[in-house]
């Protein structure tokens, strides 16, 4: 025999387990826009393909690039070296190249194909890579 | 001891690459005096594996040659040769990443340093058990241990389940 106040208690109980069922489709995500892919590679293009890109710029450019969690495109890639071109500075070009080396990290498979994709204008702008200098090993 | 643990700290971060934070910035007051410090106001060079450009090139005073290279430089790279994109390489940078990722062998002072301590413990305990430790207690003689077993067996000690239950009382022996 079940008290009045237990079926009501129960009835309570059931209701808000309905509660809880019901927004499982509703989740809690940020409303802003998220960039794609594309854009975020072309605002980087956009960024080191500044005329009068100073040493500062391209130095704070390249050190924020290689802080995100993933390995520049090669047409990213390519506008920083033609930036290192316009800069005169040789040595940042080829240190760019070993910076991609090491974020492509276990994925070995990366910074062929980067090498590969860039191979034209490393001709072009006549920029070595670490392995043709040796400095790839210690 | 103090100045050990500077030394291996200094050692670890140089081994993530952060040169800038090496012994020479940090003031160690040795001998009433303070040693030479790194200008903080200045930008500084750094070999990191995150910041692939530092805020300065790593020599700073260029020789004759080195001045003539720069000015080359500004020139089409395609004339340079190899040795002479290596110099201006280590213009710039000191350690290439190749060298800054290189082991240090530091596990070895770890294991040793560990080995050691665990060793030094071992002495610790044993000089313990010969100065520290109170006289045996006669109780844990094998002699009174068996006249002690023997009591309880003549007490018939757990004799259903327990102790002398695993006593053979008719051949004298352990069942």
């Amino acid at each position: 025999m079940i008290s009045a106040a237990v079926m009501r208690g129960i009835g309570t109980l059931t209701r808000t387990r309905a509660a809880f069922t019901a927004p499982l489709a509703v989740r809690c995500y940020s409303h802003a826009k998220v960039e794609t892919d594309e854009e975020f590679d072309s605002r980087w293009v956009t960024y080191f393909s500044k005329p009068d890109l100073d040493t500062w710029e391209l130095r704070k450019g390249m050190n924020t690039l290689i802080g995100y969690d993933l390995v520049p495109e090669p047409k990213i890639l390519d506008s920083a070296l033609r930036a290192c071109r316009r800069l005169n500075d040789l040595a940042s070009a080829i240190r760019i190249l070993e910076a991609v080396k090491d974020k492509s990290g276990p994925h070995k498979e990366i910074y062929p194909y980067v090498i590969q994709e860039l191979r034209p204008t490393l001709q072009e702008l006549g920029i070595s890579t670490p392995e043709e200098l040796g400095i790839h090993k210690v | 001891m103090l100045h050990l643990t500077a030394g291996r700290v200094a050692g670890l971060l140089s081994r993530r690459g952060v040169a800038a934070f090496s012994t020479s910035g940090v003031k160690m007051a040795s001998h009433g005096g303070v040693t030479e410090q790194t200008d903080m106001s200045v930008p500084l060079y750094c070999d990191r594996l995150d910041t692939p450009l530092p805020d300065r090139p790593y020599k700073d005073t260029l020789s004759a040659a080195d001045k003539s290279l720069k000015q080359k430089e500004k020139g089409p790279w395609n004339s340079l040769s190899k040795e002479e994109k290596l110099a201006l390489y280590r213009i710039m940078f000191n350690e290439t990443y190749a060298e800054m990722k290189k082991p240090t062998g530091e596990w070895k002072t770890v294991v040793g340093g560990i080995f050691f301590f665990i060793g030094f413990t071992g002495l610790v305990v044993l000089w313990q058990r010969y100065y520290v430790y109170p006289p045996h207690p006669r109780t844990l003689d094998d002699e009174w241990q068996a006249m002690q077993v023997k009591r309880m067996l003549d007490m018939r000690v757990n004799p259903v389940e327990g102790f002398s239950a695993k006593w053979d009382y008719e051949k004298g022996q352990w069942k």
